[in-house]
């Protein structure tokens, strides 16, 4: 019962949140609003007793990613700038391709009947989280982890020559 | 739990949050609410992975590195991004998306 | 069998001196480029004379005929076993005899030339022009098949072309050679349709085969008709009407008096000595096949030779242009030519008219080049063509004087100059085989000798009119071809042609009929008296003459508006009511859908290129809606 009420709870801010993130005029309150998302996010992974994954997102997600994006907010935009919103047209085509995919994805979905696999509630700690990371046997997933790795670099360096400043040359 | 919620209500709400985002990306003029929209898409893909992970293979883990690695991505693209919106902001003096229509006809 | 490959440079040469000429003659002097072609000319000459000496003379056995050789032959495109096309050269009594004339006119022209057109400023491409025309008449006449023939032919046409429209600036001369190809153009479509039609009957285009009297050419006479005539008959007319075409025969004959906007020199080369006798050579090549499988063919081709002959002669006796007076006198001969042609038969003694043809081919080359280079000296002298404008020119111009006296006594038919001989055979066989032409032909001698003395005494005795500066004899360049060809006009009559040219090969017994020989001395004398009254000392008896015969006098000076019919058939039918149309057709239809097809592809390209606006949001929308529409057919439709 408590479940119900709570993955109700939980969704219901998710989707409520996430309209206001696209809509809202303000780009501030739209950052915040997306903080709200990924926390309820991560509260549906505590549900599903998921911890490690859920801490995850919590530190990186909600926590790296919404802090650089309110920082190249503060950045780029003055605080009470308005956001200026679309033409009515686009609006209107956006939204019926949205509607026309979502109806179409969900009776692909509830169409198909999920057979979930009988109620074993897994006990995952994190030793095995960390050993299968770096094992390169049969379910290990060193491979995947040093490609994200070699992707985080090459992110960062991007990300740093792309927003260099032009240094003048001294004559 | 997984008595009480089947595993729809979870694609239910994935669907919404990624069509939501579609929309977002779709209408939004500012370049950074627009990647706010692409993290509100990926972020709905990791609810669906967690989900077919916890529901359809409970004592395997490809779906926890499959979200891991998706965070990791998100994470490196919303900075790439960032920096460009950056040097955009330098070149134009604002971050309309209007601005960055000269690969035209 | 003598060995005659040699006479494969007798064409070449001339074809290498064109392509010298041509390329590189603007970088020379322009007395070398006449030297160059002249000399070329002379080598085929010299080489011409040791062919007709080595096949008539050299290698020839006493009492045999003469045979025709195939000096050199090759295989130029090979379609089916059947069906091929062969180049080469063909020796045989007509074919020596043409070499021979056009050699020797061509080079006498050549160097006639160097005086002629000195100071003009295209000289050396009259020279190249010139060594084309000698090489493409020159491969007409050795060619070995028909095939080749109407290649040559159509060589020919287009050197008359380029010599014709020589002075390109001129409008007149323009239209005269446009209207000069584009007659035997047409001409030579019947050609064409008689050449595929022979080719087709009888499985083959070379001549031996074809003018075989055993073969099986002459064999397929017999045959299905059409319209009361075989197919072989058919053919045979329409191969005629290329050689009317190109020989200037009635109704063809148009083109004839306007080519004379060329240069006098190509007049006497193409217009009276080579060109126009290609059609009588045609037919004299063919002739077995005209005489032995379709007579009534050959009947076609005497009754145009005829009615040409006499047409022209009518007209030529009010013409005032000397040139144009000469021309017409070409139309008149070439007719008797023809009309020789027709009324022969084949073999021995029935062949007289084969061998008259070429007897007075061979004469007329002569005596017309020599009138045409002597008119050329005239007017060199006083740079005017018309009769009127000249008179008593015979103190200034002695040479010239002499020798266009000869021709015209040549041309009179008076003995012992050479015409008498090969007219008086003409007329004999003429005589023996149909009256009426006969007698149409023995008023056309003497309304040839009234015509031409009236030009000879216009232009040499008269009062002397009024002269921008006087009159000089040309220089020897120009008067020792008109000497030579005085000499050949003289004496050539003698040459035994019943010996050497006949219809079948075999030489046969010839001599004058004295009864045909006297009355047309008789009327050619009385055609110099008429002329002589009326033309040497000034009188009113020609203008009395004309307002007598008033109708028929306009009637002639104009031609018998046969060019004005031709240019109403032409503009007024032709241009507008099919030109026209097809042209209406052509730009509106035809040029519109091509432009309506350009338009709609660039109306389509306007409406998709806004597709690429360079806005991101619109390219996610056509991602997003595409992926949704994708999904939706091949998920729930298909």
């Amino acid at each position: 019962m408590l479940n119900e009420v709570m993955f109700f709870l939980f969704g219901a801010m998710i989707l409520t949140f996430s309209v206001l993130t696209v809509t809202t005029r303000r780009i501030l309150r739209a950052a915040v609003y997306l903080l709200f998302v990924l926390i309820s996010t991560a509260g549906l992974y505590f549900m599903m007793n998921y911890n490690f994954l859920a801490a995850v997102q919590l530190t990186v997600y909600a926590g790296g990613i919404v802090v650089l994006i309110i920082f190249s907010i503060l950045l780029t935009s003055h605080l009470s700038e308005r956001a200026v919103m679309a033409p009515l047209k686009q609006s209107i085509f956006s939204a019926l391709a949205t509607i026309a995919g979502a109806t179409l994805t969900l009776m692909t979905i509830l169409r198909f009947n999920f057979v979930p696999n009988a109620g074993v509630d897994p006990q995952l700690n994190i030793t095995d989280i960390g050993n299968s990371m770096v094992s390169y046997n049969r379910d290990g997933y060193a491979l995947p982890f040093e490609v994200i790795s070699v992707l985080l670099l090459a992110a960062m360096i991007g990300a740093i020559v792309v927003a260099k400043k032009e240094r003048k040359l001294k004559e | 739990m997984i008595q009480n919620i089947p595993l729809s209500y979870f694609l239910v709400i994935s669907t919404f949050m990624f069509f939501i985002g579609i929309y977002g990306f779709l209408t939004r003029r500012n370049l950074i609410t627009m990647l706010m929209s692409i993290e509100l898409i990926l972020n709905s893909v990791n609810i669906n992975f967690v989900a077919f992970n916890r529901y359809l293979y409970p004592q395997q883990l490809q779906g926890h590195f499959f979200m891991l690695i998706v965070i990791a991505v998100a994470a490196a693209e919303a900075a790439v991004a960032i920096a460009i919106i950056i040097n955009i902001y330098r070149n134009f003096k604002s971050i309309d998306v209007d601005n960055v229509d000269e690969m035209k006809y | 069998m003598a060995d005659y490959t040699y006479t494969l440079l007798i064409p070449l040469i001339p074809l290498f001196v064109f392509l010298f000429l041509g390329l590189l003659g603007h970088k020379m002097k322009p007395f070398v480029t006449g030297l160059i072609g002249s000399t070329g000319l002379g080598i085929s000459a010299i080489l011409s004379y040791a062919t007709a000496f080595k096949y008539f003379i050299g290698s020839h056995v006493a009492g045999t005929g003469y045979a025709s050789i195939k000096g050199f032959e090759v295989s130029w495109l090979h379609l089916t076993d059947k069906l091929t096309i062969h180049l080469g050269v063909l020796i045989d009594p007509i074919s020596v005899m043409m070499l021979v004339v056009i050699t020797t006119v061509s080079l006498m022209v050549h160097i006639y030339s160097i005086g002629y057109m000195k100071g003009d400023p295209g000289f050396y491409r009259f020279f190249s022009f010139l060594s084309l025309f000698s090489f493409s008449m020159l491969g007409l006449v050795l060619a070995t098949n028909i095939f080749q023939m109407y290649i040559f032919w159509e060589l020919v046409g287009v050197s008359s072309f380029l010599l014709i429209g020589y002075y390109y600036e001129k409008p007149s001369a323009v239209a005269a050679s446009k209207k000069a190809f584009i007659v035997t153009r047409f001409a030579d479509l019947g050609f064409l349709i008689g050449i595929l039609m022979l080719s087709f009957n009888t499985g083959t285009f070379d001549f031996q085969t074809l003018t075989d009297p055993h073969g099986p050419a002459i064999a397929s006479a017999g045959g299905a008709l059409f319209m009361g005539m075989s197919v072989l008959s058919w053919s045979l007319v329409f191969i005629f009407i290329g050689g009317a075409g190109k020989s200037a025969m009635f109704p063809f004959h148009i083109w004839l008096p306007d080519a004379m906007e060329g240069p006098t020199p190509v007049s006497a080369l193409i217009h009276a000595a080579t060109m126009v006798v290609a059609g009588v050579y045609l037919v004299a090549r063919l002739f077995p096949v005209y005489a032995l499988g379709a007579p009534d063919a050959l009947m076609v081709v005497a009754w145009v030779g005829g009615f040409s002959s006499i047409f022209a002669a009518v007209i030529a006796c009010t013409q005032t242009d000397i040139k144009r007076v000469l021309a017409f006198s070409t139309m008149s001969q070439i007719g008797y030519m023809m009309l020789s042609l027709g009324v022969s038969g084949y073999g021995g003694e029935e062949g007289l008219g084969f061998m008259a043809s070429n007897f007075h081919l061979f004469t007329h080359a002569m005596f017309k080049a020599l009138l045409f280079l002597g008119a050329g000296a005239v007017i060199h002298a006083v740079h005017t063509n018309e009769i009127g404008g000249m008179g008593n020119l015979r103190k200034h111009l002695p040479i010239t004087h002499i020798t266009f006296l000869i021709a015209c006594i040549t041309i009179a038919g008076i003995p012992p100059f050479s015409a008498f001989f090969s007219k008086d055979e003409i007329l004999a066989a003429a005589f023996h085989s149909n009256k009426f032409l006969f007698a149409v032909e023995f008023i056309v001698a003497g309304l040839t000798a009234f015509y031409m003395f009236r030009l000879y005494y216009g232009i040499f005795w008269g009062k002397e009119t009024h002269y921008h500066h006087t009159p000089h004899e040309a220089p020897k360049v120009m008067t020792i071809p008109l000497m030579i060809l005085a000499f050949g006009s003289m004496f050539a009559g003698f040459i035994p042609f019943h010996n050497l040219v006949t219809s079948d090969g075999l030489p046969f017994e010839s001599h004058i009929d004295w009864l045909i020989a006297i009355p047309s001395v008789l009327i050619g004398v009385l055609g110099i008296v008429v002329a002589t009254v009326m033309y040497k000392r000034e009188s009113t008896l020609p203008d009395k003459m004309a307002t007598t015969f008033k109708y028929l006098y306009k009637w002639a000076l104009h031609k018998f508006y046969w060019d004005e019919v031709y240019l109403f058939v032409t503009r007024k039918i032709i241009f507008q009511h099919i030109s026209k149309p097809i042209a209406w057709f052509d730009r509106h239809v035809i040029d519109a859908t091509m432009n309506g097809i350009a338009g709609i592809t660039q109306y389509t390209a306007y409406a998709i290129k806004g597709f690429q606006s360079g806005r991101l949001q619109q390219y996610a929308f056509v991602f997003v809606s595409g992926t949704v529409i994708l999904v939706l057919i091949f998920v729930y439709l298909v």
